[in-house]
Formats: structure tokens, C-alpha cells, sequence
């Protein structure tokens, strides 16, 4: 009797924690977009809009450069996604039993730990007319003594912004279908095609992709948001006269000019609406081309040019991590340099004075990032066992709709809801402070832990917890004592994600943080505007550290733990 | 008789007032210690922020305040926190202690009522600002100071070049223009959007309006394309003789200035004087970059710190407000191995060895004298600066 309320006590409470999750990032969004919606229309009482109005739209409308605006966020966000899908796929139809693929991990997990900002600044200098690129052609190959007058960064059209986007979402979306690989009986129906005389690229996209598609769907939709909405990005590599939509929302919510809360409030509400339109029109194409590539696959073609796609994809994969890599690198060498003009391909001379300089400096804004990171990811890593523990105990796996909701925070874009969000933890008396910025990194983070550690979880054999439980345990301890040592690697994994999304996140703790708490990520994103490029390139170098030790201590720290079990390491 | 009894009373009533003073100056002192100022700065110049730091450690040192300096891409966005805060009903206990502040951002917490103050005459060192040579002292943007806003730094025109590659540098609106001519795609100007785009635009205003004094009154939609238009008629010239043929630009002023340094510009605009000793310096510029002023003179202003009305700490905001005006402090400033800034004290006020601290400053042949800058020209009304971006971010953002 006694046994049966022990054990029965922790399930209860168990039962909460999904809620609980579910709450903790629905909320902000929740309030934030209606916080956004209604002053769209005119309606923000606190200054001074009483009445529905659609002037926002029209002052919207009547900028000078809304079309272009618009536009440009259209051929950014669609134009970068499909290309990004495309070469993913293409990519892992090559690599497909190739060594590359095998050790993919290794080589892609430092670009994807990398913050977003830290690899547009360093693939700003690379590609710019007086950039590293074009210093090392310069004057023997190209004759240039001064920098060419090209617009290679910051273009009209976004090309740069384009390319910056790639470096990240490729690698991306290839770890997603590496990762749903696994679900699907790849050897069996490779094999089958390539004895009916497939090649194997032809193989792979023909019998292999469309199983995967279904798989990572979400993956890419979150890619589709995310470039019609990015910001950060868009401000170190994008044009900015016109900007795109989101940037054009953040100017305007962030002037001086308090009557532009309502065409921002606008500006964000059309994003939205963008984003679900593009996102509709996506599952459209989606149908079309699924009823022409049925009868494509059909025809039989066994060779066809499959493979000079795949390997051109595979040629700019690589040249993508090259780029990612310089960029990296030139940022280092940077903040170790003194001068360092065109056309010289390395510094002048080099100095540790800008670190000795910046130690203070980076101190504060590299402790927050860290304490912030810390307590986004343990609460995350908390809500997340808890309602895997909850599902492993209820007998029940959450369902398709429950997965949508984990993405949608990755899906609505964030210039959309941060405001609206903002406007609640100003009621609630916590905007600027650190628990604020943990708050809106943990809508983030938690998507992300949790779909890193679900798989790994559910695929853990029953049996262990079931010979635990026959020799007494408790579910807690079974819990503590088997499967959290057991799962060890992927939980520390999936909490170096967590930390490497929390790290990168830009607009949420510049909207919770109220400017007021400075992260390496808002810093550099700041001093990307013009400052000394040695500060930058230090900047940019500790803040893709960060996620790198993460990673590192992930990867490790199993091995040190287990040193004398060998199955767990 | 009369006058000698006036004098008299003027007297005992300095008396009076200046004793009021120290009490009340004692009792801030007192007040602000263990005060943390979150001080809303723009952070775009390293220089500048590595000043604001130093003054943290001082000011922590000798009255037990501390700085939190919030770092700001655009000082709007303290305004607009402030406004925030104010439609959210936080009267007091504001998150903002102190802004660095000029311009329109002045006007519009001004006009809104936001300020703190006056509070100048409260500090000490105010006694040793030059208020009557350097107008822009007490008047910021046409707009009278009215003692809100503490000043701390003069800023003025004066554009920088390359004397490696540059032999022939403009010295009026006119003559930039056939340089730009001769030298397609070496010069720009940072986006509009950011306050020396706008000055850039405002210079040549100065130079091109029919008569340059309407500029101290309000626009008007009566006046503003008039005045405007010869304006726009040199700019419709110079655009496609830029960088990136004008259609696109740095987004500010040290964004422009590491264009200078990557050689894709010979020459730039600046409102710091002595940006091209300070930048030689600091390695961020070429040793060959000389500084040139127009002789008709260039318009030239002074930033301020302001308090907003519901910030938590304002003693130990206007402890670090006074510091900044201390001449120790500002010969600091002057320093170009630091920020270089022209002081905003009357060296007349001075003692002799104050005074001695900015003599032996080191000198540099990028550094323009007093004489090099010739007159000062006063920042136009707000109205114009607001009216020229929006009018230019018509004509040219497609």
C-alpha cells in the first residue's frame, strides 16, 4: 500500500511538467503576438493609440523603399532555402557511403556551434572588395593596388546576406537528414536499387529522399522562417537602404520616434503573414513536385545527370566550410594583428595588446553569456527529462501536433512576438533583467534540447529500466542510477546544442535584456557596425569558443567519467 | 550708489547660493556613494568606450560610484526606453541613470518632460565651462540647455584624407564636388540615417542655402524645398561620383573610417578633429591621413549628459556628470592617445597648472590648431536634420 503512494507521488507530479514546457514558451509567444497585433492596428493605450486604426499599414505601405523591402525578403528567405535544401540533399546523395559522410559530424559541428553573427562578421572581411579573398589575388593576379569598387558585401539584392545564410543552414539541414536517416531502411533499398543498375546518386534521390522529405520537413520549414526573418545576419551582411522586412520592424521599434512602434508592430505583422504564406506555398510546390517526380522516377533513368549535381553540391558544401573556416580564421588572426591594410595578405606585425586591452571588457559580457547559457539549458535539460520521463512512464509518445508546437518558436519569426514579449515582462516588472533573458532564451533552447535528446531517449532498450524496477528501484532511481548514466553522451550533447543556440540568440536578449544585458552575441553584433576590426575579430573569436568548449566538454567528459567502462564511452 | 548696493547684494547673494551649493553638493556626494549609474552611451567608438570605462574606475575610486555602461547603437534607444518606462507608469526607479545626449534626442525628452533638472548649477566644475565662447555649450541644436543637460565633449566638422594619394583636398561644398568628379567612387559619407550622414548633408546645406540663418528657426513646409533645393541639386551630382556610385553606405562613422583604412576611400567626414592623430595612433589609420577644414567653416556641437526624470541614481549620475567636467578629465579626453576631444572648458576659468595639463598633450600633424578650424557654425534646428533624411531617404531609397 505505502509502495504504491510512493511511487504513485513523483508520476503525479510528472504529469505537470509537459504543461509546464509547453507553458514556458507558449506564453511569451503567445502574449507577444497579440502584443504585436494589436498595436499593427493602432491599438496601444500606453502611448496613446486608443482606437483601431489601419495607419500603421499605410505608413507602412508609403515607405519609400516597402516594395523593394519586401521583395528582398521574399528572394533572401526563398531563394536561400531552396538552395540550401537542394544542396543538403544533393550532398548526402553523394557522400552516401563515401568516408566524408562518415566522419560529417566532425566536420560540421564546429560550423553549426558557431554563432550565426560570429560567421557573418568573419565572412564580411573575407568577401569584401578589400577582403582577405581579395588580398591574396591582389595586385599579382587581379591588379589591383586599390580595392575594387564592388558591391560584394551589403549588396542590393542580398547575395552576400544569401551566401552568409548557407554557411549555416546547409550543414544544417545535412546533420537533420543524417539524423533521419536512421529511421528509414536505407542499406536494404540502396542496395535493392543499386543491383536494378541505379548509380548511387540516381539511387539515393530516387528512392532514398523521398522517404527522408517527410522527416525533415519541420527542419526545413524552420530554415524557410528563419531566412525571411533574420536579422542579425541581415545587419552585418545585408543591404540597408531598403533593409529587409524584419530589419526594417527592429529599426523602427528601436527609434527614437515612438510613434513608429505602430508601422514596426505593422512591418512584423506582415512578416508573419509572409512567413505562413511562403510556408503554404512551400507545401504547395512540395505537392507539384511530388506528382512530377513520381513520373520522373517512373521513366527509369538510371544515370541521368544525378551525379554531376551531386557532386557539384558536394563541391560547394565544401567550398561553403572552407569559407566558414577563413572566416573563423581571419577573425582570429585579426585580433592578434596590428596593422593589417590591402593588400597585404597577413598582418603587418602582430600584438597581444588587444587582447591585454579587451580582457576587461570581454569579461563581463563572456560571464553572462555563460550564467545565461548555464541556466537556460539546466532548465531546459530539467523540462525536457521530465516530460520524456512523463511519456516513458504514461506509456504514451507525444504526438505529431505536439511536435509542431515544439517548432513553432522556431517558425513564427521573432521580430514578430519579441516586442508583444517584451511589453509582458515590462508588466511583470522583469524586462532587462538576467532571469527576462533566460526566459526568452529558454523558448529556444528548449526546442532544440528536446529534439536532440527525444530519439536517443525513446531508443533506449526498456529492459534496463525494467531490470532495475524487478530489483527494487524506484523510478527515481532508475531515473538517476540507469538511464541518465546510460544516456550520459546524448543528453550532454543535446545540452552543447542548447548551449550553443543560447549563446547565438541576438534579438531575444536585446528585446528581454532591454539593451541592459550585454552577451558576447548583442556586443559583437554591435561592434560589427564599425568598430575596430581587431575588437571585432576578438569578439567574434571568444564567442565562437563558447559552443566549441561545450562541444568539446560533450565529447569528453563521457570519456573521462567512463575511463574504465568501455561500452559507455 | 545704487550700483554699489546692487553689487552688494549680488554679492551676498553669490554668497548665499554658493553655500547652498557646497551643502547640497556634500549631501549628493554622500547620496551617491555605493550608487551604480547605468550610463546609456553609444558604443561605436572603442575609444570612447575604453574613456567611459577609465572614468568608471575613477569615479569608483574617488566617490565609491559605479558605471554600468550600457552599451547603445543609437542613443534612441534610451529615449525610447525612457519613453517606455514612462508609458508603463515607472515614475521612479528608472533603469536609465544617465545618457550621453545631443540634438534631437535632447529635444524630444525635453519637449516630453523627461529630464532631470536643471541640475548643472548644482555641479562644481559647471563653474569652469565656457558658456559664452562656445555657444554650442548652452545652446544644443538651436534648443536652449537650460541646465538639463551637463556638457562634456565638442565635436566639429573636418574631413580627413590621404596625403599619399590625395594632393588636391576640397576646402569648400563646391570644390568637394568637382573632386568627387575627378576621383569616382574614393569618397562617401556614412548612411543618412546616422547623425554625421545627416551632418555631411547639413554642411553642404550651410554652404548651398540662400541665407544659411533660416536654418536657426524651425523648418516649415513653406521654406523646406526652397531652401532645400540647391542642395539636392549638388547632391544629385556628387551621388554617382561615390562609393559604391551612392547606393550604398557605411552604416557610421567608424564603419567609414575602416573603408579609409582598407584603402576603399581617400577621403571621409568627421566630427571629431582630432580623429586622424587619434587614429594614427591607435593604428587604425595610415600615418599619411591629414585633417582639412572648410574655410567658410563647418558646423560644430557639444555633447551633453542628461539625467532622465525617473532614473534610480541620479546623485551618483550627477557625480559622474561633474567628473566628466573635471580638467583633469577632460585634458584626459583632449589626449589623442585617448579620445581626442576638443574640451568644452573655458581655458581662461583655468589655474595655471589645470591649464599646463592640456599644453603638454602630445601633439601629432594630423591634429588641425584652434586656428585650423576656423569659425564655428551652429548645428541647424532638429526639424531640418528630421526633414533632410526623410526627404533624402525618398529621392534615393528605391
Amino acid at each position: 500500500m505505502s509502495a504504491t503512494r510512493e511511487t504513485a507521488r513523483p508520476r503525479n507530479l510528472l504529469r505537470y511538467v509537459p504543461a509546464l514546457t509547453v507553458g514556458a514558451f507558449l506564453l511569451p509567444i503567445g502574449a507577444g503576438l497579440v502584443g504585436t497585433l494589436l498595436p499593427a492596428f493602432g491599438y496601444l493605450p500606453a502611448i496613446g493609440g486608443d482606437a483601431f486604426t489601419l495607419a500603421p499599414w499605410r505608413r507602412l505601405f508609403s515607405y519609400p523603399g516597402f516594395a523593394s523591402s519586401v521583395w528582398l525578403t521574399l528572394t533572401v528567405g526563398i531563394g536561400t532555402s531552396l538552395l540550401a535544401a537542394a544542396l543538403a540533399f544533393l550532398f548526402c546523395a553523394w557522400a552516401h557511403e563515401r568516408p566524408p559522410l562518415r566522419r560529417a559530424g566532425a566536420w560540421i559541428a564546429p560550423v553549426l556551434a558557431t554563432p550565426h553573427s560570429a560567421l557573418a562578421i568573419g565572412l564580411a572581411f573575407l568577401i569584401a572588395p578589400s577582403g582577405w579573398i581579395a588580398r591574396a589575388i591582389s595586385p599579382w593576379l587581379s591588379g589591383w593596388t586599390l580595392p575594387p569598387d564592388l558591391a560584394t558585401v551589403g549588396d542590393p539584392r542580398g547575395l552576400a546576406l544569401m551566401l552568409g545564410l548557407l554557411v549555416k543552414e546547409v550543414p544544417y539541414l545535412i546533420l537533420m537528414i543524417v539524423g533521419a536517416l536512421h529511421q528509414v531502411p536505407v542499406r536494404e533499398h540502396m542496395t535493392i536499387a543499386r543491383a536494378l543498375g541505379y548509380s548511387r546518386e540516381a539511387a539515393w534521390i530516387k528512392v532514398i529522399l523521398p522517404q527522408v522529405y517527410p522527416q525533415v520537413r519541420l527542419p526545413i520549414f524552420a530554415v524557410v522562417a528563419f531566412s525571411l526573418s533574420v536579422v542579425d545576419v541581415a545587419l552585418i551582411l545585408g543591404p540597408s537602404n531598403p533593409p529587409p522586412l524584419a530589419v526594417l520592424a527592429v529599426r523602427w521599434f528601436t527609434d527614437a520616434d515612438i510613434a513608429l512602434y505602430f508601422p514596426a508592430a505593422a512591418a512584423a505583422t506582415l512578416l508573419l503573414t509572409i512567413v505562413g504564406l511562403v510556408l503554404g506555398l512551400w507545401f504547395a510546390i512540395e505537392r507539384a513536385i511530388v506528382a512530377m517526380g513520381l513520373r520522373w522516377i517512373a521513366r527509369g533513368t538510371r544515370r541521368g545527370l544525378a551525379l554531376a549535381f551531386a557532386s557539384a553540391a558536394a563541391t560547394v558544401c565544401a567550398l561553403l566550410l572552407l569559407l566558414a573556416f577563413f572566416a573563423i580564421t581571419g577573425m582570429a588572426i585579426w585580433s592578434f594583428a596590428s596593422q593589417w591594410r590591402f593588400p597585404d595578405l597577413f598582418p603587418h606585425g602582430y600584438s597581444l595588446s588587444n587582447w591585454m586591452r579587451r580582457l576587461t571588457d570581454l569579461a563581463g559580457p563572456s560571464g553572462t553569456t555563460l550564467v545565461t547559457g548555464v541556466l537556460a539549458t539546466a532548465i531546459a535539460l530539467v523540462l525536457v527529462v521530465g516530460c520524456l520521463e512523463n511519456e516513458g512512464r504514461a506509456h504514451r509518445r507525444a504526438s505529431r501536433g505536439a511536435l509542431w508546437l515544439l517548432y513553432l518558436p522556431l517558425l513564427v519569426p521573432q521580430v514578430a512576438f519579441l516586442f508583444g514579449a517584451q511589453v509582458l515582462l515590462v508588466r511583470m516588472g522583469i524586462d532587462g533583467t538576467l532571469a527576462a533573458v533566460v526566459w526568452a532564451h529558454l523558448v529556444f533552447v528548449l526546442p532544440y534540447l528536446f529534439l536532440s535528446l527525444a530519439d536517443p531517449w525513446r531508443a533506449l532498450d526498456p529492459r534496463y529500466a525494467r531490470a532495475a524496477s524487478s530489483l527494487g528501484a524506484t523510478p527515481a532511481r532508475v531515473l538517476v542510477a540507469v538511464k541518465l548514466p546510460i544516456l550520459l553522451r546524448p543528453v550532454l550533447i543535446a545540452c552543447a546544442v542548447a548551449f550553443a543556440v543560447s549563446v547565438g540568440q541576438y534579438l531575444p536578449t536585446l528585446f528581454a535584456g532591454n539593451g541592459r544585458v550585454a552577451t558576447l552575441t548583442t556586443e559583437a553584433v554591435t561592434l560589427a557596425a564599425g568598430a575596430d576590426r581587431r575588437v571585432i575579430g576578438a569578439y567574434a573569436l571568444v564567442q565562437a569558443l563558447f559552443p566549441f568548449a561545450a562541444y568539446l566538454a560533450a565529447v569528453a567528459l563521457p570519456m573521462l567519467v567512463f575511463r574504465h567502462r568501455r561500452a559507455f564511452r | 550708489m545704487f550700483r554699489r548696493l546692487l553689487g552688494v547684494a549680488c554679492a551676498a547673494f553669490i554668497a548665499v547660493s554658493a553655500h547652498a551649493q557646497e551643502v547640497k553638493w556634500s549631501e549628493v556626494l554622500a547620496k551617491a556613494r555605493g550608487q551604480t549609474v547605468n550610463f546609456n552611451a553609444w558604443a561605436g567608438d572603442e575609444k570612447t568606450n575604453a574613456f567611459i570605462q577609465w572614468a568608471g574606475e575613477e569615479v569608483g575610486k574617488r566617490y565609491g560610484v559605479k558605471i554600468n555602461h550600457v552599451k547603445l547603437k543609437d542613443t534612441a534607444e534610451a529615449v525610447t526606453r525612457v519613453v517606455a518606462e514612462k508609458a508603463a507608469g515607472r515614475n521612479s526607479g528608472g533603469t536609465v541613470d544617465l545618457i550621453w545626449i545631443n540634438g534631437p534626442n535632447f529635444l524630444a525628452l525635453k519637449q516630453q518632460g523627461l529630464l532631470h533638472g536643471p541640475f548643472t548649477q548644482a555641479l562644481p566644475n559647471y563653474a569652469r565651462v565656457d558658456t559664452t565662447g562656445i555657444r554650442s555649450n548652452v545652446v544644443d541644436f538651436t534648443i536652449p540647455v537650460d541646465g538639463l543637460e551637463s556638457p562634456w565633449r565638442r565635436a566639429q566638422i573636418v574631413f580627413v584624407y590621404d596625403s599619399k594619394r590625395v594632393s588636391d583636398a576640397p576646402r569648400s561644398v563646391p570644390e568637394m564636388l568637382a573632386w568627387a568628379k575627378r576621383h569616382p567612387g574614393r569618397l562617401t559619407h556614412p548612411s543618412v540615417r546616422n547623425f554625421l550622414g545627416s551632418t555631411f548633408l547639413k554642411q553642404a546645406l550651410y554652404e548651398l542655402a540662400p541665407d544659411p540663418s533660416v536654418l536657426q528657426m524651425p523648418a516649415t513646409d513653406e521654406n523646406f524645398a526652397m531652401v532645400t533645393a540647391p542642395l539636392w541639386g549638388w547632391y544629385d551630382q556628387l551621388r554617382p561620383t561615390l562609393w559604391r556610385k551612392g547606393e550604398q553606405f557605411p552604416d557610421n562613422g567608424p564603419a567609414q573610417r575602416q573603408l579609409m583604412n582598407d584603402g576603399e576611400i581617400d577621403m571621409m567626414i568627421s566630427f571629431s578633429p582630432a580623429e586622424a592623430a587619434v587614429a594614427i595612433n591607435s593604428e587604425l589609420l595610415p600615418d599619411s591621413v591629414r585633417t582639412v577644414v572648410f574655410s567658410r567653416g563647418t558646423i560644430g556641437n557639444t555633447s551633453f549628459v542628461a539625467i532622465p526624470y525617473n532614473a534610480a541614481n541620479k546623485e551618483g549620475a550627477m557625480v559622474v556628470a561633474d567628473f566628466l567636467l573635471d580638467p583633469a578629465t577632460q585634458a584626459h579626453a583632449q589626449d589623442i592617445r585617448q579620445m581626442g576631444n576638443f574640451s568644452v572648458l573655458d581655458f581662461s576659468k583655468l589655474t595655471p597648472a589645470e591649464r599646463k595639463r592640456f599644453d603638454d598633450l602630445p601633439k601629432s600633424a594630423a591634429l588641425p590648431t584652434n586656428a585650423d578650424l576656423g569659425t564655428t557654425l551652429l548645428e541647424p534646428h532638429p526639424s531640418w536634420m528630421t526633414r533632410i533624411t526623410a526627404e533624402w531617404e525618398k529621392r534615393y531609397t528605391k
